[in-house]
């Protein structure tokens, strides 16, 4: 079984009943000629690693290699353990995870790149926050990763999910429309809406730049790991409703694409335009001085 | 293109920040090492293009000093790769080089010194998503990635050197993915890379050792 495109994918898990995640599990057992049990372990294993990362720091402050972020995650997780979050359990916690991710990331903790190390945040961040305040197993969540992995093979084999190549938007984008995805299936949606859910993420945050300050994995791609999450959470809360997208993912994927091709250079991870030409980041810069 | 797996999209399981500059750079390195052939005294490394601008920043430089180690792109040992081969007694330096430009931009020759005198130079580029190849050992251009079991023959370019190789593959019933050969020039050193599907036993380097032009073989386990 394998699929190229999301309409491809859309067809197989509509004409076998078949849940994204399910072919998914499928394809990379005929691929890669291996077993269900082994990548089912593999995929636990990188979930552990992934809820570590993405707990560890709302407890203990970590301080990132270049000094720029650190302690962020403790300070979301007090604020709504005080009950003054505005936006719900659901989203705050997404934002506290996706946050802690990348303060691991940033201080050479252990992470697993979803789908890159940059935008790792997003995924974990939005599927712990349901699974604890949804009560869900770890082998749905599981399925949910599967899920996930789907769209970003699709983003992998379709248009890219480097910053350098397609700016955030192919990082932080793609990471959000995998936990859109993803979100979607272990909320109750069925194949179509999970693609609405990736379609309308890829839309919401087109033309997102890479501009990260000093050149480093940092500032702003921590805060935008959190908005990735809440970008998920808003695209799957819209499709479960019943909003459909009238662009189908793969127009969207290959829209992202051209949209990161056509960026210049200085939005594509050089550390030349964005946050990173601001005069603050500059200032923080000894050699542009 | 090979295709992408479910762990190509969810992974590397790895110690940030940037799987290009931590992921990559540590499995070039570990690649190294294992060519080495372990008790190594002495590391160089010399960074090109957006290695040598940022490799402080992104710690490339513990994931390269880790992979020379043995550590490998999840051990969480990476962070403390300096004082851990202080420990060892491994001497290290890092130099960089922004006058070569026309290299990959993430580029790192790695000079090791063995206990036993032995000295190797590899080059390798680190190619994005935490994948690597080596394209260079000694001086002579190469191409690996290090995702199969691989032996690297150190030989005199001279019939029946191939033959040898093959027949000692097929006596133990190893299946080559890929055979390439690479040399200085006709007659003179060459280096014969074998990608196998299977892992490779360690007495095949004496087997491969047999033939009077071989130099040296040279085994990287998957």
């Amino acid at each position: 079984m394998d699929f190229k495109k999301a309409e491809d994918l859309l067809k197989l898990c509509e004409s076998k009943g078949m849940t994204i995640s399910e072919v998914m599990k499928r394809r990379e057992c005929d691929q890669f000629e291996t077993t269900e049990d082994e990548i089912v372990y593999k995929m636990q294993h990188a979930w552990k690693i992934m809820k570590e990362s993405a707990v560890g720091p709302t407890k203990n402050a970590v301080r990132s290699m270049g000094g720029l972020i650190g302690g962020e995650a403790k300070k979301l997780n007090e604020h709504r353990a005080k009950g003054k979050s505005i936006v719900g359990n659901v989203m705050a916690k997404a934002i506290t995870y996706a946050m802690a991710v990348l303060e691991v990331n940033a201080s050479m903790g252990l992470i697993v790149a979803a789908p890159t190390a940059g935008s790792s945040g997003v995924v974990p961040g939005v599927l712990l926050a349901l699974q604890e305040e949804y009560k869900i197993s770890d082998d749905r969540i599981i399925d949910g990763l599967f899920n996930a992995s789907a769209i970003g093979y699709l983003a992998m084999h379709n248009a890219t999910v480097a910053g350098a190549v397609g700016g955030c938007q192919a990082e932080i984008g793609v990471a959000a429309a995998m936990a859109a995805s993803a979100a979607t299936e272990l909320m109750g949606g069925d194949a179509r809406q999970c693609m609405y859910a990736a379609s309308t993420v890829l839309m919401n945050m087109l033309g997102l730049i890479c501009d990260p300050v000093l050149g480093l994995v940092e500032y702003p791609c921590q805060n935008r790991n959190a908005s990735g999450a809440a970008n998920a959470l808003i695209a799957a809360e819209m499709s479960l409703s019943g909003i459909t997208q009238m662009i189908p993912l793969d127009e969207m994927m290959d829209c992202m694409y051209n949209v990161g091709r056509r960026m210049p250079v200085e939005f594509r991870e050089t550390a030349k335009g964005g946050c990173a030409a601001t005069p603050t980041a500059c200032a923080l810069c000894k050699k542009c001085s | 293109m090979a295709s992408i797996s479910v762990f190509d999209v969810l992974g590397p399981n790895m110690i940030g920040p940037s799987s290009s500059h931590t992921a990559g750079a540590s499995s070039i390195a570990y690649l190294a090492q294992k060519m080495a052939g372990g008790n190594i005294k002495k590391v160089e490394f010399i960074l090109y293009g957006s290695f040598a601008e940022t490799y402080h920043g992104h710690g490339t430089d513990k994931a390269l000093l880790g992979g020379i180690l043995g550590f490998t792109t999840d051990d969480k040992r990476i962070r403390d790769s300096f004082k851990i081969a202080n420990d060892r007694g491994v001497e290290f330096e890092f130099v960089i080089n922004e006058t070569e430009t026309d290299v990959h931009p993430n580029t790192v020759d790695i000079h090791i010194e063995s206990a036993d005198g032995k000295v190797l130079d590899v080059r390798g580029e680190s190619i994005g998503g935490g994948k690597c190849r080596i394209v260079r050992i000694d001086n002579v251009p190469v191409d690996f990635t290090g995702e199969y079991s691989a032996a690297i023959i150190v030989q005199k370019d001279m019939p029946g050197v191939i033959k040898h190789i093959a027949g000692a593959l097929s006596d133990r019933n190893i299946n080559i993915a890929f055979m390439r050969l690479f040399r200085e020039g006709k007659h003179e050193r060459a280096y014969t890379i074998v990608e196998t599907d299977s892992s490779l036993p360690e007495e095949l380097k004496d087997a491969i050792l047999q033939n009077k032009y071989v130099e040296d073989v040279m085994i990287v386990q998957v």
